[in-house]
């Protein structure tokens, strides 16, 4: 009989092409992506004279250095970068989706609509976030840039076989715990540095139940628990949802169907959880683990984190004045993201600024359609042009020390939104509950 | 890159849990070429805080669990090697920075760091033995990390010795997983 293999094995295995006896193996990458921030990988190609050597798996996009508002202040170095990466792309002959090719967005949010991310493949791309992928049962993980010039140079990377963690939830959760809830509320159990050295597969029927979108915002917070990759199993929601993508294949081939984790495989950890137990979460301090119930009271025991965020501990964390929302990120920028900030902001008006922006151009316009960008520009919010945007920056979209964002993003780091920012990651839902109230506020109450 | 062999010096430590590579290297910075030298951007937003341990001039740097989480950015490892630091310590690193160390020569070294204080310090790879005023101590290290450190190895250079195994790999590939023409 077989031994029974994990989806991780089944994905891992067939991409080894060299196991040294000192244990680093030498891995096909079936998919790169890069990005404005993929310079430094392509300066070290040129440094040493070397061509990219698939350029048909390798994929360019505008993500980190968008303008979200054009109108505003032009910033001639960030536009350098994203004409470095045009210029990259057509000298090594990549394709590549531009700022204002209807394909732009979001690395993480337009590289799965294009297809471009499938079960069983490995996937790789010069950020961390790039473990939203495994959503597919890809194994997806994020690169530096030396390894990102080491997957153009040669479509393979070395890497040591990481350790496997199941986390199983269960249970249905509440109408209004989203599936960024699910994930704070795991890595408020595992920690940030918890899952370091491995790949944790999610499963369970709470996670079976989740929309593509769910899994991959599941996924990609993955790395804040400090995990290689996340991954999904693939199944029906996900080939229907792969069906007609640009560069997804016409058919759904037989290996797919057989990628899912085998009864009695063995896991290196194993973690339960309640989904009818999570309520909305939010983060009080500045690491994503910092994650609590919107009915809790904020914490005692690190000092720094309090007074960076100015929070006293044992005030209740609903209630918190905030001075701005953003709604965005390759964590939270999908339509059906959207569609939940945009049922709690129908009719009502945002008392503190906030800017909203689409992960990518299809979800724009998309949104757009819908009325839902109308729901947010009603409530007096500014609709961004796509891309990374608040949730690191680069683009100039900072947050003013001292102010405080009610955020939809994966990160609430000490200076993560501009020097002196202090951030509070939570659901679209929540978010949009902050932008109408100016306070943190337990959406359940509002809906 | 350049080969890691003995280097002693000044030691820093900085005990804090989860010092993400944002904290290392704020993204502001992360456009800036390469050449420009990114020892100046490290640690930029805090190192003007009192009683901040880094001073300038350190050549190993203990931390706290889970050192340089977050971003991919190897901007982070830029910093702190061009800042002069050749080594980190600490009990767990995040795993795209302990590999993005590596490919620099940045010596990461996975170790429980009670009894490190700041001072002087000499580590010793190739022995795999690290000597402070009152510590001397052995540490683990991956054979092949090791290995691309101490001889300074081209990691590309080293993977187009399998360019056979490649092509073949590169052959078997199912049709599915290309993209669709």
């Amino acid at each position: 009989m077989k031994q029974p293999r994990t989806l991780f094995e089944k994905v891992w295995n067939p991409h080894v092409i060299v196991a040294r006896d000192d244990g680093a193996c030498l891995l096909w990458i079936d998919r790169h992506i890069v990005h404005e921030g993929s310079f430094h990988g392509f300066g070290m190609l040129d440094h040493d004279g070397r061509k990219v050597h698939r350029p048909d798996l390798t994929f360019a996009l505008a993500d980190h250095y968008v303008p979200s508002r054009p109108a505003f202040a032009r910033d001639a170095e960030a536009e350098g970068l994203i004409a470095t990466l045009r210029d990259n792309a057509r000298r090594h002959g990549l394709a590549h989706f531009d700022v204002g090719d209807p394909r732009q967005g979001i690395v993480h949010v337009a590289g799965p609509e294009q297809g471009l991310t499938l079960p069983g493949t490995t996937l790789v791309c010069g950020d961390s976030h790039t473990s939203t992928h495994g959503a597919f049962g890809a194994l997806a993980f994020g690169i530096g840039a030396s390894e990102v010039a080491h997957v153009l140079a040669t479509q393979t990377l070395w890497q040591r076989r990481p350790r496997t963690m199941r986390i199983l939830v269960r249970g249905k959760p509440h109408p209004h715990v989203a599936a960024k809830d699910m994930i704070l509320a795991i890595i408020a159990l595992t920690g940030a540095g918890g899952a370091v050295g491995h790949v944790v597969e999610y499963a369970g029927p709470a996670i079976m139940a989740l929309s593509m979108e769910g899994r991959m915002t599941i996924c990609n917070m993955s790395v804040e628990a400090g995990a290689r990759a996340g991954m999904v199993a693939p199944d029906e929601t996900t080939f229907a949802w792969l069906a007609g993508r640009r560069y997804a294949p016409a058919e759904v081939p037989d290996d797919w169907r057989d990628l899912a984790s085998d009864a009695g495989a063995a896991f290196d950890r194993e973690l339960v959880l309640d989904a009818a137990e999570v309520a909305p979460m939010v983060t009080w301090g500045t690491s994503p683990q910092a994650a609590i119930p919107v009915t809790g009271v904020v914490p005692d025991g690190d000092a720094a984190a309090l007074a960076y965020m100015g929070l006293a501990a044992g005030t209740p964390i609903a209630g918190t004045k905030v001075d701005r929302v953003f709604i965005g990120s390759c964590t939270n920028a999908r339509l059906p993201d959207l569609r939940a900030a945009a049922d709690v902001l129908r009719g009502r008006r945002a008392v503190v600024p906030g800017l909203v922006v689409a992960g990518s151009m299809a979800v724009k316009r998309q949104a757009e359609a819908e009325g839902l960008a109308s729901v947010f520009i009603d409530a007096g919010m500014a609709w961004g042009e796509p891309g990374c945007s608040m949730c690191v920056g680069m683009n100039g979209d900072l947050v003013a020390p001292g102010e405080r964002c009610a955020s939809t993003s994966n990160r609430n780091f000490v200076g993560r939104q501009g020097p002196g920012a202090r951030t509070h990651l939570m659901s679209p839902a929540m978010a949009a509950a902050a932008a109408v109230t100016g306070a943190i506020t337990d959406v359940r109450r509002l809906a | 890159m350049r080969p890691f062999g003995v280097v002693n010096g000044r030691a820093a430590v900085m005990a804090q849990a989860n010092v993400d590579t944002d904290q290392i290297i704020p993204a502001r910075f992360l456009r800036k070429p390469r050449g420009g030298g990114y020892g100046q951007f490290l640690f930029a937003d805090i190192r003007a805080e009192p009683g901040f341990p880094l001073r300038g001039g350190e050549v190993v740097l203990v931390g706290g669990r889970n050192f340089g989480c977050g971003s991919s950015r190897e901007g982070a490892v830029y910093a702190l090697m061009d800042a002069g630091v050749r080594c980190v310590i600490a009990p767990s690193f995040g795993d795209i920075f302990a590999g993005n160390a590596a490919k620099n020569g940045l010596l990461t070294i996975a170790m429980p760091v009670e009894g490190f204080v700041a001072g002087d310090m000499t580590v010793d790879l190739p022995g795999q033995v690290i000597r402070a005023a009152n510590v001397e101590t052995r540490f683990a290290i991956d054979p092949f990390r090791k290995r691309c450190l101490v001889e300074g190895l081209d990691d590309i250079g080293l993977t187009l010795e399998h360019t056979a195994a490649i092509a073949a790999h590169e052959a078997a590939v199912p049709g599915w997983a290309r993209p669709r023409s």
